[in-house]
């Protein structure tokens, strides 16, 4: 095996090993364990930027190891993978970073490492993946791998949150499991690829597959937090801040939006889906669930919680652009994987420190909060801006694409359900913005730590900062060549064809 | 030759083993390990002549059958000497330690007996896998019900010897049935030698017969729902080594016999209501004892319902491998996931002992804060549970998957259903217990610390769980040898 041949499987080790390291390490070892932890990530990050000018050169990747009969453990590298990839690997950087500064003091923090390193291992598997049952393998991974993080704290509140977390989980990876089982009876070893592998069954199997793609959906819909499927994330935003932003943008709700896309894309193929008449019913759950989850998120006071509602609105707008078809959504829908990634990560990563630095957890208590942490304050707002869909930021590009797809492919109404959405975007985070930067500060902070002359600890100012600027170059620069949307134009010309 | 070598030492090593340490009970512990190396040596001698040469046999006193004995290697035998090695051999390293600190004579006693009683175990065992006579596999069955039953007295205590009078009156009779239908088909056949049978044998009265009293009895052995009764009281009160050799090794003795009986000897009397009814009995066993392993208070009454639900798995195989199409992808499935149920279990079993020497207890809500003295069990016990609720890549899923996939092949998606519903209720009641792995307290009174052996023994074999899910290929391949003639394999 030459150099290339290392990448793919380096880029899961990476992080599997150091986990597994990180496991048996003592509680007290921090500065160890911190270094693991960076270097890992580092070198995750170095081999998927290697894997990126791999392909920008021609180079393909693609591994298989024996599994089950017949059915290999698939990894490769094509569009789709390499999107959500980089996505989660350069946010997984910040992430760690950030989550070293939170958690430093708490105990048990080996562990929570350890299953941290496992969860990205799993993400990035998820993206790797590049047959069914290999995507299947990670995304239990995932789900096993996530919930000692969900339960870090160990309170009743958590523990109750972890449970209902997994029994949504593990409940939709059995109808996954039943799903892929089934595919496989009647296509044989499912590959992704694009324009789907189904279409010659289509004459044959037309009602299974319809059934099918609604067990798909709702095997899947669960960790994408599909409403009535949504459950579980709100309870499950008892876990500590950094696991909130990792299951919020990178990990698991990404992850079921990714999967979405693979089942309409490179398993059914969208014109295919299309024909079968799946895809209106799916674009009418999305559409519900966009509003849904905005009108929710409006009368949550604790912070976390409404953007838990922003989440599960916003994440359907992935699902909303697999399910339009037309170039145009499809860019539109994809673009967001990663605009919405970036978006919500860094509110997050405000929400922890707000928590952190000052006790403050709740809508109400943000009076002011911009004066005593103007840099937090500043990186939330771009990314309010930018969920609100305000240009140039990078939530606006979605939106445009959106609308325009849904126009050309004659879906007027959700042209409305957008600007709807819109709507209650900004209701429920304009307030938000102005209690932090027009309300006066109360004379104490619930429970303030200070941090000499910055404002909050380097390791938790650093990560909202680089992200939010990411924010706003996905916006300005979105017609550049180095910019998500440029990639994901580049997958959208595959998948229609000439 | 060599071949017939390594078999008589799969038999003889251990049984020399036991007599040794009947006889010299101080050496206990060094000749176990003596037999352990042996008989690992043997296995692997016999497993690579079985590939490289096919299946081996040996004429016992080089009479052949059906006037002399024979013993036989093929694929599916030395799967099961495997795990049988696997198993016994970490047993071998788990309970020196785990007999260490029982001070007094009555440990020393319960010491004592446990080596012979352990060999002798083992070598029943792998004369029962070796055998190829129905009449010499009555004589094994006897002789592992002997020392099992005995080995779950060695608690001592007054559950575990009520436990062990149930073990023991289910065990006798359920022998005296298998021989009364060794007796029928020796009238009606003429031999009892599993190959010459399968030429033999006719539908009829007679022989529907024996075979319902053989299967009775072999079912109330292995534990099969509605005879498991007997099984969660026995396993859960012997102590902990034992425990884990009864669930992972003990219970698959029968139903090895089971399946040479149904798929070599006789499956032209392999009817679909025989196939149905045997995977109905599974079906229920899984949900009856998934539902009593959910309601236990105690963390070793639960890992033994568990138990009793997951040899409802291995009964799926009957209506699933009794059909030609698919029927070699069920096979594979049930028996893979027989491995991995011996490696889970094993750990399991071997993790609640390590819990209930540290906290001097086994009651489920009071684990609170025990992960955070023995991590590495917690860490094993979670593994293991991954492998039981059937989530990949564990052998457990592959297991599944397989059989899933013959289910939904043939269309017969009630299994299909039993299969998944399984799962999430064994991740129910694997989360019951590890769910406290995650709380925080602080403990009033230290616990003992463990030795590390006790630990990793547990570790390593719940690894193995997970990890033979992706190796799978490597048995699934031994099992081709030798495979019977109905699942399209060359037979004898």
């Amino acid at each position: 095996m030459n150099v290339h041949g290392w990448i793919l499987p380096g880029i899961l080790l990476s992080s599997f090993l150091t986990g597994m390291v990180i496991f048996f390490l003592s509680e007290e070892s921090h500065r160890l364990r911190t270094w693991l932890n960076l270097l890992g990530a580092g070198v995750k990050l170095i081999l998927v930027g290697a894997l990126l000018q791999g392909i920008y050169h021609g180079q393909g990747y693609s591994l298989e190891l024996d599994f089950l009969p017949g059915i290999p453990l698939a990894l490769g590298a094509d569009a789709n993978s390499v999107l959500f990839v980089t996505l989660s690997t350069f946010l997984w950087f910040w992430t760690t970073l950030y989550a070293v500064g939170y958690l430093e003091d708490s105990p048990h923090r080996s562990r929570f490492f350890g299953f941290f390193s496992l969860c990205v291992t799993a993400t990035t598997g998820i993206a790797l993946a590049a047959n069914l049952v290999t995507f299947l393998v990670f995304y239990e991974l995932l789900t096993v791998s996530t919930y000692p993080l969900v339960v870090h704290r160990g309170t009743p509140e958590a523990m109750r949150g972890g449970r209902i977390y997994l029994a949504y989980t593990l409940g939709g990876g059995v109808v996954l499991l039943l799903a892929v089982a089934w595919l496989h009876q009647l296509a044989g070893p499912v590959m992704f690829r694009e324009r789907g592998v189904i279409e010659g069954l289509v004459a044959a199997h037309r009602g299974e597959l319809r059934v099918l793609f609604l067990l798909f959906m709702l095997g899947i819909g669960v960790k994408a937090a599909l409403v009535p499927l949504h459950g579980w994330l709100p309870k499950a935003m008892v876990a500590p801040a950094p696991v909130s932003s990792l299951l919020h943008a990178v990990a698991v709700v990404k992850a079921g939006a990714f999967g979405i896309v693979r089942i309409v894309y490179d398993v059914y193929g969208v014109e295919t889906a299309a024909r079968l008449g799946v895809l209106a019913p799916l674009a009418f759950v999305a559409g519900a669930t966009i509003l849904y989850g905005s009108v929710l998120a409006l009368f949550q006071d604790e912070l976390k919680k409404r953007l838990a509602y922003s989440t599960v609105s916003q994440v359907s707008y992935i699902v909303l652009g697999a399910a339009i078809l037309g170039p145009l959504a499809t860019i539109g829908g994809l673009v967001h994987l990663v605009h919405q990634g970036i978006m919500k990560i860094t509110l997050f990563f405000g929400a922890g420190n707000y928590a952190e630095t000052l006790g403050v957890h709740r809508v109400s208590e943000l009076n002011g909060v911009g004066r005593r942490m103007p840099l937090t304050t500043a990186a939330f707002t771009i990314a309010a801006l930018g969920m609100i869909g305000v240009p140039p930021l990078a939530g606006y590009i979605t939106k445009w694409y959106l609308k325009k797809g849904a126009i050309t492919a004659g879906a007027e109404w959700v042209a409305l359900v957008l600007a709807l959405s819109s709507l209650l975007n900004a209701a429920y985070f304009l307030p938000i913005l102005y209690r932090a930067w027009f309300k006066d500060p109360p004379a104490h902070w619930p429970h303030e730590h200070c941090f000499g002359r910055l404002e909050t600890h380097w390791m938790l100012l650093a990560a909202p900062l680089v992200t939010a600027a990411l924010v706003v170059w996905a916006g300005v620069f979105a017609e550049s060549s180095f910019s998500p949307l440029a990639w994901v134009k580049l997958i959208a010309a595959r998948e229609y064809g000439p | 030759m060599t071949a017939s070598w390594a078999m008589a030492v799969l038999v003889l090593g251990p049984l020399g083993g036991a007599a040794g340490a009947f006889a010299f009970p101080k050496g206990g512990r060094r000749l176990a390990g003596v037999a352990a190396v042996t008989a690992v040596l043997a296995l692997l001698v016999l497993a690579r002549e079985v590939v490289t040469n096919g299946v081996q046999l040996h004429r016992v006193g080089g009479w052949s059958a059906p006037l002399g004995i024979d013993l036989r290697g093929d694929g599916l035998a030395v799967l099961m000497l495997a795990i049988t090695a696997l198993i016994a051999g970490a047993v071998t390293l788990y309970a020196p330690p785990y007999f260490l600190p029982l001070a007094g004579a009555e440990s020393r006693d319960r010491e004592r007996w446990f080596w012979p009683l352990f060999l002798f175990l083992w070598s029943a065992l792998n004369a029962l896998f070796l055998s190829r006579d129905i009449f010499n596999l009555y004589v094994t069955l006897e002789l592992l019900g002997f020392a099992a039953v005995t080995l779950v007295a060695l608690a001592g205590k007054r559950e575990a010897l009520t436990a062990t009078m149930r073990y023991l009156l289910v065990s006798l009779p359920a022998s005296l049935f298998y021989l009364m239908g060794v007796a029928l088909v020796y009238g009606q056949c003429a031999t009892v030698d599993l190959s010459l049978l399968a030429a033999k044998a006719e539908r009829g009265p007679v022989l529907w017969v024996a075979l319902a009293l053989m299967t009775g009895g072999l079912v109330a052995k292995a534990a099969l729902f509605p005879l498991h009764f007997w099984l969660p009281p026995a396993h859960a009160s012997a102590p902990a080594p034992v425990s884990a050799l009864l669930s992972a090794l003990v219970v698959k003795g029968p139903y090895y016999i089971l399946l040479r009986l149904w798929f070599e000897a006789f499956p032209a009397l392999m009817t679909p209501a025989v196939a149905q009814g045997l995977g109905a009995l599974g079906a229920v066993a899984i949900v009856w004892g998934s539902i009593h392993a959910l309601m236990q208070a105690r963390l070793k009454l639960l890992v033994a319902y568990s138990t009793v639900a997951q040899l409802g798995y291995l009964f799926l195989l009957f209506p699933l491998a009794a059909v030609r199409e698919g029927g070699w992808l069920a096979w594979n499935g049930g028996l893979l996931f027989l491995a991995a149920h011996a490696c889970a279990k094993t750990a399991l079993f071997l993790t609640a002992g390590n819990i209930l020497q540290a906290a001097g207890h086994d009651r489920i809500k009071g684990l609170d804060g025990m992960t955070q003295v023995l991590p590495v069990s917690a860490f094993a016990f979670g593994l293991a549970g991954l492998s039981l609720a059937g989530l990949p890549p564990s052998s457990g899923f592959a297991g599944k998957w397989l059989l899933l996939s013959a289910s939904l092949a043939q269309g017969q998606w009630w299994w299909a259903a039993v299969i998944l519903g399984g799962s999430l209720l064994a991740a129910a009641y694997v989360m019951r217990v590890l769910s406290h792995a995650f709380t925080q307290v602080a403990l009033a009174t230290k616990p003992r610390p463990l030795p590390a052996v006790q630990e990793w023994t547990a570790l390593v074999l719940a690894a193995l769980a997970v990890g033979l899910g992706l190796a799978a290929q490597g048995p699934l391949d031994l099992l081709r040898l030798g495979a019977p003639v109905v699942l399209g394999g060359a037979g004898p």
